[in-house]
């Protein structure tokens, strides 16, 4: 759907901040999220966990469990399908180990009981003999011919023939003759990356109420970022029909992809559909961190060349990603997103995946990219510092426009990196002076943006207040955007409309939340669902006035003749239409069924200062800018805290947060003592500068915004710490030892 | 697991004698709750100290102070006359947890849960501060030093417990002062930490210093060469590196998680150093 | 061997029946079904089930539910009054400053505690205060505003 030319009007309600709908529930206390719920006569279950990274099931013994008081029912493995689609195999493999643990933390049975006192006791009781095996967890050495073989057998088949059996995947980008592209450079710099694996984070861990009745009958309450996909998944593990498993989203606590997959919910119903109970199964902090999705951890090199004057003559990214104990494609996209920024004559990435003794990976806010730019954003500083160039103009002199073929293929329309480069070098950031002992740091950031299934159902109530029945879990403020635009194409109040999020059984599918599609997809089908009711009410409105539908036109919220030759009549307002819509043909109502393409990618710079304590290489961040294109910020408050919010992640990424394994391959940091997050005395005001730079691909001009924020931070604290140091950093996080070990590696 | 809130010490001494198996002292609970939660203990016995007479004040004694076994950190840190006389004390026990558990945490938990990263301990040796434990036999006075021995292991014998922490009296022209190194600004375990107590003449000079490392060994270190290095001086910068050297020197950490042994040894010196230059400007010197 | 207590939650008197090792979140939402207050780590490491016991800031995940006895306990359900907001509560509708809003109660309990101890504070003084409520969505940024904003206008109240 394009974006419509004549939407060139004053927006009313699009970009003003009204209070959301969920608000008073989420300050009281009272919205209900995934542990919130319980029901009559439930079980409480818990799930064991391997304590080994790698090791054979030779036997599961759970008839002591299974004879203690309370204990009401005990699954395995064996207790669920396994699907010939590798894609439902390997999550229901994650789920419950069948042959083999593959990493620490990963579920080997799970029991329902009477309490959870019961049920943490019966845990200790089940006997499981494991042959502990050799394990790998990381990735350099997973590619290696003599690694520990994780699964064998999953190359999918690009992979060329003779790379060790670990890796899983292989794939290529680029356009151009690179290597002419480095002999025109006057400077090229070659440099090796790594960035450990780092979690989501989300303060609410996964929690589930199940019921399932003999009949395959079943009802599932979860906190997810899509409840059809999880409709999806678990009928296919349970072999049940979609029509018979009814899945409810609860309110949610943070997902950033997270929960955009199962790993509790079939256990869950599992175990009801074998005790004849509902089973509520809430994850401990220390599973959270154990057995749910990390992201990849990463090798990167990346090679650049770079004219005297700024000019990018070629670039090159060779990116090494784990995803964990199974296959994972998330390196394609850092392999598309890596250059994405650029307007370069010759590029060229190749990525790998290889198994590691990890947690399978999920989503995180533009899965793959942070890496992958990251690195390239550092190389791009280096030359910009060798050469003694400044790095915003090397950006702006390089930076991919409207017209320019993208790294990954597609050739880019309207887009705002320039645009939003030139913010960052006119605001007063950039030149603000810096003390001695400070620097400053910047770069991009990219994301493509989805788009995908979407529903929308938007009933017009007699007494002329609308309600909109999405299927979107709202992660942080949705359900306020999608009012906002439901009330400005309708042209009434914004508190005239409900916005509710649907479970499976009420409204037809639509893919998880994430991509940064929410506010992009289903506004933009909450807008053609309300163009839909539109039509019918300027229908009724023409058959009060027993004038030709045609000569009705929609306005400010009214049905108006469209012209004089239409005749003569007062305009109806959507309230006095529906009114009478049971006089005048029924309920009225608005639907929108869509696969929606045209998500516009979204670009954005960042601008920190910091300092770093030279004798403990602590660092500290000072001032931070948030710089992106929103295409159109519907609601401003929730744009700039998707910018805040991605923003402190990536500062995270960079700083401290990261997935530590011992020599044991097992996971010493499983908490938010050790997993360190940032904290709200870490973090300087996080100021945004939002650009509107319209999508061509939505009606109002919507792009996706939740994502590219957590890009661009890891090079932008790199950059500057780097400078701040005098050393080039490459390894992310840049936790004290490891600053303070480069300071004195460089002095040495 | 029983709970029992006894309501004089004896009956709290009897109780831990009586019970043959594993015991637990429940004060602030911040340890013991996350002990409890991960599995880690199974007491059959839990006694709250907290009903004890006595045990959540605090009061003046000989020019010094004595602090109930249950003053909590957020007490402890709004008292200003110990915070005038032991700043230093003070700073170390709020800088533990965040607000949520200073509202619970003790000094005497943070000394008995003796985990070699206790923050408070550092400065409390410092001091030279005192505890006093009750139990089976007669109550008795032990250097806080003394009391851890391990990782998580206490010199107290089976069903003795600390009443009060002593905070000596301490002349003119001293200060002390307590400093952490953690990845975050908050809510994180010291990865190394250095105490620093110290007394100057009138010309400035340091007559007497005490300078304790926490998070670089089994237990918290007292370092007599630290303090040598410093007294007699002025804290000039010669001083100040022969101290830091003598901290790193005193050094046996661990790689884990938090930090390397490189990182530990040399910070360690890094805070010593930054700890005595805050001491000597309370204390009254120009530095 | 259950145990009964008897307590006070928002002023008013209840009693229930606990385990000794229930932890006082526990009982509040298992016993009491006051579900506000939420359990992010069960360690004290997010402060998500922050509440006051005796009018100190504690995670109630921290205190055992048998110490909840004769005790006076604030959870987020005994902010607002029937028909109004607690001036944080508005606050932190009116910035924003909640996405997902699992981190609100507890940081909404936490910050009244501040203002009740310091009505005028600086920012700093309201990050480093809140430094044991993680929020993992908002940066803090649009928190750090309301919380000022509420205490600004409790001044002037
Ligand atoms: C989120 C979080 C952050 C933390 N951060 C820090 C930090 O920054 N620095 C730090 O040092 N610690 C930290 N801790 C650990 C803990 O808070 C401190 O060790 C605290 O001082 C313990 O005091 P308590 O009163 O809560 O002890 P409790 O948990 O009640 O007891 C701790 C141990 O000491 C024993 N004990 C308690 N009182 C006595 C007594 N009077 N006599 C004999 N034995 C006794 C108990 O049996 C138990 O073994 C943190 C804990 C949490 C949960
Ligand atoms: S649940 Fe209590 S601090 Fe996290
Ligand atoms: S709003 Fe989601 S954790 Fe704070």
């Amino acid at each position: 759907m394009a974006f419509d030319s004549h939407q060139k009007r004053e927006f009313k309600q699009v970009g003003t901040r009204p209070p959301r709908p969920d608000g008073i529930d989420k300050v009281t206390g009272r919205a209900l999220y995934g542990a919130d719920v319980s029901a009559p006569g439930m079980l409480t279950a818990r799930i064991l966990r391997s304590p080994h990274p790698h090791a054979k099931i030779v036997a599961i013994d759970t008839s002591e469990a299974a004879a203690l008081p309370g204990v009401k029912g005990i699954v395995t493995g064996a207790d669920f399908a396994l699907p010939d689609d590798e894609f439902f195999a390997d999550i229901a493999v994650n789920v419950m180990a069948r042959d083999k643990a593959l990493y620490d933390g990963h579920a080997v049975a799970a029991v329902a009981a009477i309490s959870p006192a019961v049920a943490a006791e019966a845990l200790k009781r089940i006997k499981v003999t494991y042959e502990v095996l050799p394990h790998v967890t990381d990735v350099d050495a997973a590619m290696r011919a003599d690694a520990p073989v994780v699964q064998p057998g999953r190359a999918v088949e690009t992979v060329p023939a003779g790379m060790g059996a670990n890796v899983t995947h292989f794939c290529e980008f680029g356009h151009g003759d690179v290597a002419d592209g480095f002999a025109k450079a006057d400077l090229v710099v070659e440099r090796s990356f790594r960035t450990a694996a780092t979690h989501q984070g989300y303060i609410e861990p996964h929690a589930c109420l199940a019921s399932m009745t003999a009949d395959g009958k079943a009802d599932l309450w979860c906190c997810t970022q899509g409840q059809f996909n999880v409709r999806t998944i678990c009928a296919t593990l349970l072999g049940i029909e979609a029509s018979q498993l009814r899945v409810s989203a609860s309110e949610i606590g943070g997902g950033f992809g997270g929960k955009t997959t199962v790993f509790i919910e079939p256990v869950a119903l599992a175990l009801s559909r074998k005790t004849g109970k509902p089973v509520k199964l809430v994850m401990t902090r220390d599973e959270v961190f154990k057995a749910t999705g990390p992201t990849v951890s990463t090798s990167i090199d990346v090679k650049i060349g770079m004219t005297k004057d700024g000019r990018i003559t070629a670039g090159e990214a060779v990116l090494r990603y784990s995803g964990g104990a199974y296959p994972c494609g998330t390196v394609d996209m850092g392999a598309q997103a890596a250059f994405a920024a650029y307007d370069l004559a010759a590029v060229r990435t190749t990525g790998w995946n290889a198994l590691t003794n990890r947690p399978k990976e999920a989503a995180y806010r533009a899965p793959g990219a942070p890496q992958a730019i990251y690195a390239v954003e550092s190389v791009v500083d280096e030359l910009c510092l060798a050469l003694k160039l400044d790095p915003l103009d090397v950006r702006i002199r390089n930076a991919a426009r409207k017209g320019t073929k993208s790294s990954y293929g597609p050739t880019f329309d309207d887009i705002g990196l320039l645009a939003t480069l030139e913010a960052a070098k006119a605001h007063p950031h950039y030149t603000a002076p810096l003390k001695p002992g400070q620097a400053r740091g910047l770069s991009c950031g990219f994301w493509f943006n989805f788009g995908g299934n979407t529903c929308v159902s938007l009933n017009v109530n007699t007494d002329g207040t609308v309600g909109v029945t999405e299927g979107n879990p709202d992660i942080g403020g949705s359900r306020a955007s999608i009012s906002l635009m439901a009330a400005e194409e309708l042209g009434i109040e914004y508190d005239k409309v409900r916005t509710i999020i649907a479970d499976t059984s009420s409204l037809g599918y639509n893919d998880v939340t994430d991509g940064s599609r929410v506010t992009f997809s289903v506004g933009l089908a909450t807008i053609k669902a309300a163009r839909d009711a539109i039509g019918k009410m300027c229908g009724r409105a023409a058959k009060i006035w027993g004038i030709d539908e045609d000569a009705v036109e929609w306005r400010d919220g009214a049905a108006h003749p469209a012209g004089p030759n239409a005749g003569q009549f007062p305009p109806m307002t959507l309230a006095e239409i529906a009114a009478v819509s049971f006089q005048t043909g029924g309920p009225i109502a608005g639907h929108h069924e869509v696969n929606v393409d045209g998500a516009g990618v979204s670009f954005g710079v960042h601008l920190v200062d910091l300092e770093v304590d030279s004798e403990t290489g602590a660092t500290k961040v000072l001032r931070y800018t948030v710089f992106q294109d929103a295409g159109r910020a519907v609601h401003p408050d929730y744009v700039e805290g998707q910018m805040q919010g991605g923003a402190v992640q990536g500062i995270g990424w960079a700083l401290n947060e990261e997935y530590i394994y011992g020599r044991d391959g097992r996971l010493q940091n499983a908490g938010f003592l050790d997993y360190r997050v940032p904290v709200a005395s870490d973090l300087p005001p996080i100021d945004t500068v939002i650009l509107e730079i319209p999508n061509p691909g939505h009606p109002y001009g919507v792009r996706g915004v939740g994502e590219t924020p957590i890009v661009p931070p890891l090079a932008a604290i790199s950059n500057a710490v780097s400078r701040a140091i005098g050393v080039r950093m490459q390894e992310l996080p840049m936790s004290p030892p490891r600053i303070l070990k480069t300071i004195r590696a460089a002095r040495a | 697991m029983r709970y029992e809130k006894p309501q004089t010490v004896a009956e709290a001494a009897r109780l831990l004698t009586a019970e043959k198996g594993l015991t637990r002292i429940l004060a602030g609970g911040t340890d013991v709750l996350v002990q409890l939660k991960a599995g880690m203990v199974e007491p059959e016995l839990v006694v709250d100290i907290k009903a004890l007479p006595g045990l959540r004040s605090i009061v003046s004694e000989a020019g010094g102070f004595r602090i109930g076994a249950a003053v909590s950190g957020a007490q402890l840190g709004e008292d200003a006359e110990v915070r005038a006389l032991w700043p230093g004390v003070v700073e170390a026990t709020n800088l533990i947890g965040s607000t949520q558990v200073q509202g619970r945490a003790t000094m005497a938990g943070n000394l008995c849960n003796a985990s070699p990263a206790a923050d408070s301990v550092p400065a409390l040796v410092a001091a030279g501060a005192v505890a006093r434990i009750a139990g089976p036999g007669a109550a008795r006075d032990v250097p806080v030093e003394a009391i851890p021995v391990g990782p998580g292991k206490t010199a107290l014998k089976r069903g003795e417990f600390i009443t009060s922490i002593f905070l000596p009296a301490r002349p003119a022209r001293s200060g002390d002062a307590y400093l952490r190194f953690i990845p975050r600004t908050e809510m994180d375990i010291a990865v190394a930490s250095a105490a620093v107590s110290l007394t100057l003449d009138e010309g400035g000079t340091i007559t007497a210093a005490r300078v304790a490392l926490g998070a670089v060994a089994p237990t918290v270190r007292l370092v007599e060469a630290a303090a040598a290095a410093i007294v007699g001086t002025k804290l000039e910068d010669a001083a100040v590196a022969k101290l830091a050297a003598a901290c790193s020197a005193a050094c046996s950490p661990i790689d884990d998680k938090r930090g390397t042994i490189e990182f530990r040894t040399e910070v360690a010196g890094v805070l010593a150093k930054r700890a005595a230059r805050i001491a000597y400007t309370r204390a009254g010197g120009q530095a | 061997m259950s145990i009964s207590v008897s307590t006070t939650v928002n002023g008013d008197a209840v009693d229930f029946i606990c385990n000794p090792e229930e932890s006082l979140l526990d009982a509040l939402r298992g016993r009491l079904g006051l579900t506000g207050s939420k359990e992010g780590c069960g360690t004290g490491d997010c402060g998500a089930c922050s509440v006051t016991l005796n009018g100190r800031l504690v995670c109630s995940c921290l205190v055992l539910a048998v110490e909840a006895e004769g005790a006076e306990i604030g959870t987020v359900e005994g902010l607002a009054s029937a028909d109004r907001l607690h001036p944080l509560q508005q606050a932190f509708l009116d910035h924003a400053a909640l996405q997902c809003g699992v981190c609100t109660p507890g940081i909404l309990v936490a910050a009244k505690a501040l203002l009740e101890k310091n009505p005028d504070p600086s920012d700093e003084d309201v990050r480093y205060w809140l430094a044991g409520n993680l929020c993992r969505c908002t940066g803090y940024d649009k928190i750090v505003r309301a919380v000022q904003s509420a205490a600004a206008q409790m001044r002037s109240a």
